[in-house]
């Protein structure tokens, strides 16, 4: 069981918990992630990327956006409710080092929160940090100012134009590329965001780090079910990421996979709708 | 074999066992008494629910089996133990119906008889050097040394007479051990016992280890494994889950750290094969492991209430043919697949599983498809498994492990129709402790290396188990538990 210390809603289903977590929060770095279940019985084993922590106070932080059964349940919790299990901090963390050209670090959507505290740790290396994010429109935007905090220049896009560039990330990112020759580019968000980032600095031969969210139950290395294929061998997200070179990562079989039970969600959603004792679910 | 019914097989018994007296059984008299089959769930009715298949003996049945046990002097049947426990003196007591006796003998050796009683593959251990099943000239018709276990186990648990084990004074010494499967939690009985403050670190939300998530309800209830586990909380064994050592905490800082004065690594298996081929990737291909996680410890057989999903396939092919598989193979049927095959490269009589799972397995309509082996996995546009190359074999000479080598039959391509496939091979070494722990030393499978008394590379930390042994049953990894628990109660006597 470990206690929620306190709740922010970032956007309208984006919320942040900051959760007790004392070893995690001693051992975790930049790039890890935890595993949860809301309510033990019969919930769901989630993974989700760490987004801070605060070792003195023994607390972690995720982000999270209440899409599925189960982070719904998580986003109804409030300060002083509990999770009933934490299990991290999983998978290798970032490669941090520093180099004489200038690191990318693009977000896009909930993808800006794995984000934040690799854009920390690279400028807390000596980097020079350029991030670029993205949202679809201005309220969908998070951790804009934590992101400003570590970075040296922050380039913000909205699908819509309602605030920054009315632009795919992939725009300023090819521009930099163009321009700036960075060292190494890492891009997390929504799979086709890092698919593109990956295609976009591939002609100019940036190394890019991607970090993958896939199926998991165990996260130990125990299931496979978060398998990838990366060039021409299969790699565990849980225990080999989950950051890999994004150009060699097959972006179109990860999405296949993710959307395994995509189908029987929906055959699941129409059963309920039609079952008049289904209350609120 | 026909099915016969629980009432058939109980009435038949108790008939027979009026006709017997137990005291003046000549061996004659004792090889006269037939085989007491193992009453079941309907097979018809079985395949569409999660409840126990094999149900248990009677009473009458109990003692009918223990009857027939010849009380050899020399106890072969122990020597096939892993554990090594007094055989022929628990059947004795059964025979007598003491079964209070009965399970106090096999108590003195096996923390888990309830489970071992199950899910131990007799026919390979105990059973193999029966003299009775020599004589028949067929282990399979040796004492059914596990049912009796089995029913002695369960009496004791359905009568409330489980007794907590005598715990002897506080040592002061503290012992870590990693993973609550059999392995560990056999280490962590012996350990107590001896007085050690123990605690078992589980990175599962359950403990238990492969007993919750990789062995089904069907075969071994999860209420059974629980009621085993809570002897040793009662005993003071203390079990901390969502906790990853090496991951959580660095497996050193257990000893620098936290106090520890002795690890136990029971970590189990890992990571699962795969076979490198084609399509391996494909929507619809789960290890095996993935497949009974989901049913078994996330509970999404049941479909009303449990979150997790699994995938709902009408035609499925298992890879493999060891006890994992079929347990795969079975789940599938009860998820609501139409037509499940088991797809192997050898023959039956190669088959590493229990044969008791055969069986159960082809009694539900499990299909086999021997001396086959899938090259490519086909997938439609979507990136969805639509069906499997396989090509058929033939057995030739034998290889290292005395079985007959199968070989590819030339040209002899098929392709079978499907939609899932679960590759059941066995697992590699899971690399988190080794990445995390410079100095523990593993051989080239990333296994870890042991001395004879279980101790690795590092002082005070011991390891055993499939972590060790690669793959290995519950109950050679409990043997190793327990191998490990002497070595460190020797270490801590120092």
């Amino acid at each position: 069981m470990n206690k929620i210390i306190n709740k922010i809603q970032l956007s309208d289903d984006v919320f942040q918990m900051e959760i007790e977590a004392p070893l995690i929060a001693e051992e975790r770095k930049a790039g890890q992630f935890i595993i949860l279940i809301v309510s033990e019985e019969f919930g769901e084993r989630i993974p989700l990327t760490i987004a801070g922590a605060d070792e003195e106070k023994g607390t972690i932080t995720i982000i999270f956006q209440a899409v599925g059964d189960s982070t719904k349940e998580l986003g109804k919790k409030t300060a002083g409710d509990y999770i009933d299990s934490l299990l991290g901090p999983l998978g290798k963390a970032t490669h941090i080092a520093k180099y004489d050209k200038p690191i990318v670090c693009v977000g896009g959507g909930i993808g800006v929160a794995p984000l934040r505290p690799i854009v920390e740790a690279f400028k807390k290396a000596g980097n020079e940090v350029i991030s670029i994010i993205g949202a679809r429109n201005k309220d969908l935007l998070i951790l804009e100012n934590e992101i400003r905090t570590y970075s040296d220049e922050v380039i913000i896009c909205t699908d819509d134009g309602s605030y920054g560039r009315k632009d795919l990330v992939t725009a300023p990112l090819k521009e930099i590329c163009e321009s700036r020759d960075p060292a190494e580019v890492v891009a997390i968000g929504p799979p086709v965001m890092m698919k593109f980032c990956a295609l976009t600095t591939k002609p100019y031969n940036v190394k890019t780090t991607v970090s993958l969210n896939t199926i998991m139950i165990d996260g130990t290395g125990m299931c496979g079910g978060c398998r990838v294929t990366v060039g021409d061998e299969t790699k565990f997200v849980c225990v080999d990421g989950p950051e890999f070179d994004g150009h060699l990562v097959d972006f179109d079989n990860m999405i296949n996979r993710l959307n395994t039970y995509k189908d029987q969600e929906e055959d699941h959603n129409c059963r309920i709708g039609l079952d008049k004792k289904g209350g609120d679910r | 074999m026909e099915f016969i019914s629980p009432e058939v097989l109980a009435r038949n018994a108790d008939e027979l066992i009026k006709t017997l007296d137990p005291a003046s059984l000549t061996p004659k008299d004792r090889r006269a008494i037939p085989l007491q089959e193992m009453p079941s769930q309907d097979p018809v009715v079985r395949r569409s629910n999660m409840q126990e298949v094999a149900l248990g003996y009677t009473e009458s049945q109990v003692r009918l089996e223990a009857m027939r046990c010849l009380q050899c002097k020399n106890a072969p049947c122990i020597s096939g133990c892993p554990v090594s426990i007094n055989i022929p003196g628990f059947i004795a007591a059964a025979a007598e119906g003491d079964f209070e006796k009965s399970i106090g003998i096999i108590k003195e050796s096996s923390s888990l008889p309830a489970i071992c009683g199950r899910v131990c593959p007799q026919e390979s251990q105990c059973m193999a050097t029966c003299t009775v099943g020599k004589a028949e000239k067929d282990v399979m018709r040796s004492v059914q040394i596990g049912r009796i276990e089995r029913f002695v186990a369960d009496w004791e648990r359905e009568n409330d007479k489980i007794q907590v084990p005598e715990v002897a004074p506080s040592t002061g010494k503290r012992v870590a051990i990693v993973g609550s499967g059999p392995s560990g939690l056999s280490a962590a009985f012996d350990l107590r016992k001896e007085g050690h403050d123990v605690t078992v670190y589980e990175a599962f939300h359950k403990n238990g280890g492969v007993t919750v998530y990789g062995i089904p309800e069907f075969r071994l209830p999860k209420n059974i494994v629980e009621i085993e586990i809570d002897t040793l909380i009662k005993m003071g064994v203390k079990i901390v889950t969502n906790f990853l050592v090496g991951k959580t905490r660095k497996l050193t800082d257990l000893l620098d750290k936290d106090g520890f004065d002795a690890v136990y690594i029971a970590a189990g298996a890992g990571l699962p094969k795969f076979m490198g081929i084609e399509g391996e990737n494909l929507v619809g291909v789960f290890s095996a492991n993935e497949y009974l996680t989901r049913s078994n410890l996330m509970k999404a057989y049941d479909f009303e209430n449990s979150r997790t999903p699994i995938y709902k396939a009408k035609k499925v092919a298992i890879f493999g043919g060891g006890n994992v598989a079929m347990d795969a193979a079975r789940t599938a049927k009860r998820i609501g697949a139409e037509e499940v095959h088991v797809v192997y490269r050898r023959t039956e009589t190669e088959m590493p599983a229990r044969v008791e799972e055969v069986h159960h397995a082809k009694e539900e309509g499990i299909i086999f498809d021997f001396l086959t082996n899938p090259v490519k996995i086909l997938g439609d546009e979507k990136g969805r498994v639509k069906g499997i190359e396989c090509l058929k074999y033939e057995l030739g000479e034998p290889d290292d492990s005395g079985r007959r080598r199968p070989v590819a039959i030339e040209g002899s391509n098929f392709v079978i129709d499907l939609d899932a496939c679960i590759p059941s091979l066995g697992n590699n070494a899971n690399p988190i402790l080794s990445n995390s722990t410079p100095d523990l030393e593993v051989n080239k499978w990333g296994n870890i290396v042991v001395d004879e008394n279980n101790k690795t590379s590092i002082d005070r930390i011991y390891a055993g188990g499939d972590i060790v042994l690669g793959a290995a049953t519950v109950i050679l990894a409990m043997g190793q538990g327990r191998h490990a628990a002497k070595s460190i109660n020797e270490l801590l006597k120092k």
